[in-house]
């Protein structure tokens, strides 16, 4: 090892270690990443339009502008997290010569490849990846994501995808803890997953990077929810700054993913945050985020 | 041995596991009760903002302040660090201090994400020396450590482990690597603070 290195694998998931039992907060304005920082998010995610925005636009969702970003990068000493397009790895070069610290190859932008992810390990910075199940997880994983996130339906400000993603997720964690030797090659066939993957997960019980929750948290109630189902941090996208007092509720999520488990600090933080965003069911919207990726 | 981790936010589960392994009981902290009935307490690294702001509301900062001004162990990583410095550089106006380490601390003083990075550590304790591969997380850089500092770990000149009394700093993360020498060397502190207490107490019986 040269020394010092940098941009090593390492270094790349000890940042996603660092922001566990946080929360990301969706910004897209230096306002905001003021607002969020003040109310002790962990990290931002700098883009032009929150997901709920860019549902009812529609059109192509692409990067935000350099300028943006680095408004806001100016703006917070938190880390800065910036959207690449699935597969777009020149999106990604840009992004990553801003000196953003994270990016997200997400789903909630329009796909550039509708067969190849990034090969992140082309990069120095880490990449965060979203995932319906841990056949998807693993295989982000394998192309060099140093943290997972389920995918939830962002910007529909209901935690029911979230919710089965992340229980799909760790109860196949679970289902291969118990599984026996020979029984691995074929839970790697199922999830057209790499085998070493999958018998690493068999031997220490949980992914080789941390798991996060995004997609559809709206209230302190929600963050919680996704916490003792077994995430280690959130993602808030539209849920804080669709709501009616953005500086309270964003407060009130911060307080309820580090007491997740104390109901009574639940029930306090949870009063008087004024409307949250609307919401929308499943039924109601006729493009589905969770299913690009693959 | 009971060795409380703040659980506020950060790598608190990173080194959960080292302890662990390490045979000591760990209780994450996240209340006032929790602070109680504790050996020692590790201070993680993850945002130091959100950690001082978390502190403070849930009434932690000032049984915790109170413990450290008194010679209570703990061992601050990253940002457990910045919390125990008396000085800070970059940090927010607002933010909680639990001092006792007399250095001076720059916020992400190696820069951003994309300027992290490993390293060969050489570690130089009075009874053993050694090399351990360090990990440093948008590390803060410790720019100036009074003569009560001992300096107990140094990279390229810099210095990134010290001690004073029974407060052990690092600007890195031993607890993600597989070296578990740096938290084995914060146990040894733990149980020789308890028997110096023990000793004292016979003493005046």
């Amino acid at each position: 090892m040269s020394n010092p290195q940098t941009g090593s694998f390492p270094v790349k998931r000890g940042l996603a270690e660092m922001l566990s039992g946080g929360v990301i907060m969706d910004v897209v304005t230096p306002e905001q990443a003021k607002i969020a920082e003040d109310a002790g998010a962990c990290a931002v995610m700098a883009l032009e339009r929150v997901p709920a925005d860019i549902r009812r636009d529609g059109g192509i969702a692409r990067m935000s502008d350099p300028d943006m970003i680095e408004g806001i990068k100016a703006t917070v000493t938190i880390p800065v997290m910036a959207k690449a397009r699935i597969g777009h790895f020149v999106e990604a070069q840009i992004i990553q010569s801003l000196g953003v610290d994270f990016i997200d190859e997400s789903e909630v932008l329009t796909p550039a490849d509708e067969a190849h992810h990034i090969d992140k390990y082309k990069f120095d910075v880490p990449f965060v990846c979203g995932a319906t199940n841990l056949g998807e997880a693993l295989r982000r994983i394998s192309e060099g994501a140093a943290m997972i996130r389920s995918k939830g339906e962002a910007g529909t400000g209901n935690i029911v995808e979230a919710v089965r993603h992340l229980r799909s997720i760790l109860g196949d964690i679970r289902r291969i803890g118990q599984a026996d030797s020979a029984e691995l090659f074929d839970w790697a066939k199922q999830l057209q997953a790499p085998l070493p993957l999958v018998q690493e997960l068999a031997e220490t019980g949980r992914l080789p990077v941390p798991l996060f929750c995004a997609g559809g948290i709206a209230t302190p109630a929600d963050a919680a929810l996704a916490m003792q189902l077994g995430a280690e941090a959130v993602f808030v996208g539209s849920g804080i700054f669709k709501s009616d007092e953005p500086e309270r509720r964003a407060r009130a999520i911060v307080e309820a993913t580090t007491h997740f488990q104390d109901a009574d600090v639940l029930a306090k933080v949870s009063r008087g945050l004024g409307a949250p965003m609307t919401g929308i069911g499943m039924d109601e919207i006729n493009q589905r985020y969770a299913e690009r990726g693959w | 041995m009971n060795i409380g981790i703040l659980a506020l936010q950060g790598a608190f589960a990173a080194h959960q596991r080292v302890l662990t392994d390490l045979g000591a009981s760990v209780t994450l902290v996240r209340g006032v009760e929790d602070v109680d009935g504790l050996d020692g307490i590790v201070l993680p690294g993850g945002e130091s903002t959100t950690m001082s702001m978390l502190l403070d509301s849930s009434g932690i900062a000032a049984p915790l302040r109170e413990r450290v001004r008194n010679g209570f162990p703990v061992f601050g990583t990253c940002a457990g660090l910045i919390l125990l410095a008396e000085k800070i550089i970059d940090g927010r106006a607002d933010q909680q201090q639990l001092g006792g380490l007399a250095i001076t601390a720059r916020r992400n003083g190696y820069g951003r994400q994309i300027d992290s990075f490993e390293a060969s550590i050489t570690i130089c304790e009075i009874e053993n020396t050694f090399a351990m591969n360090g990990v440093f997380i948008r590390a803060p850089r410790i720019e100036e450590a009074t003569g009560d500092v001992e300096v107990l770990g140094t990279v390229n000149g810099d210095v990134v482990l010290v001690r004073q009394g029974n407060i052990l700093g690092a600007t890195f993360h031993p607890e993600l690597s597989d070296d578990h020498r740096v938290h084995e060397m914060f146990l040894k502190m733990v149980s020789r603070y308890h028997n110096d207490l023990e000793q004292a107490q016979e003493v005046r019986s």
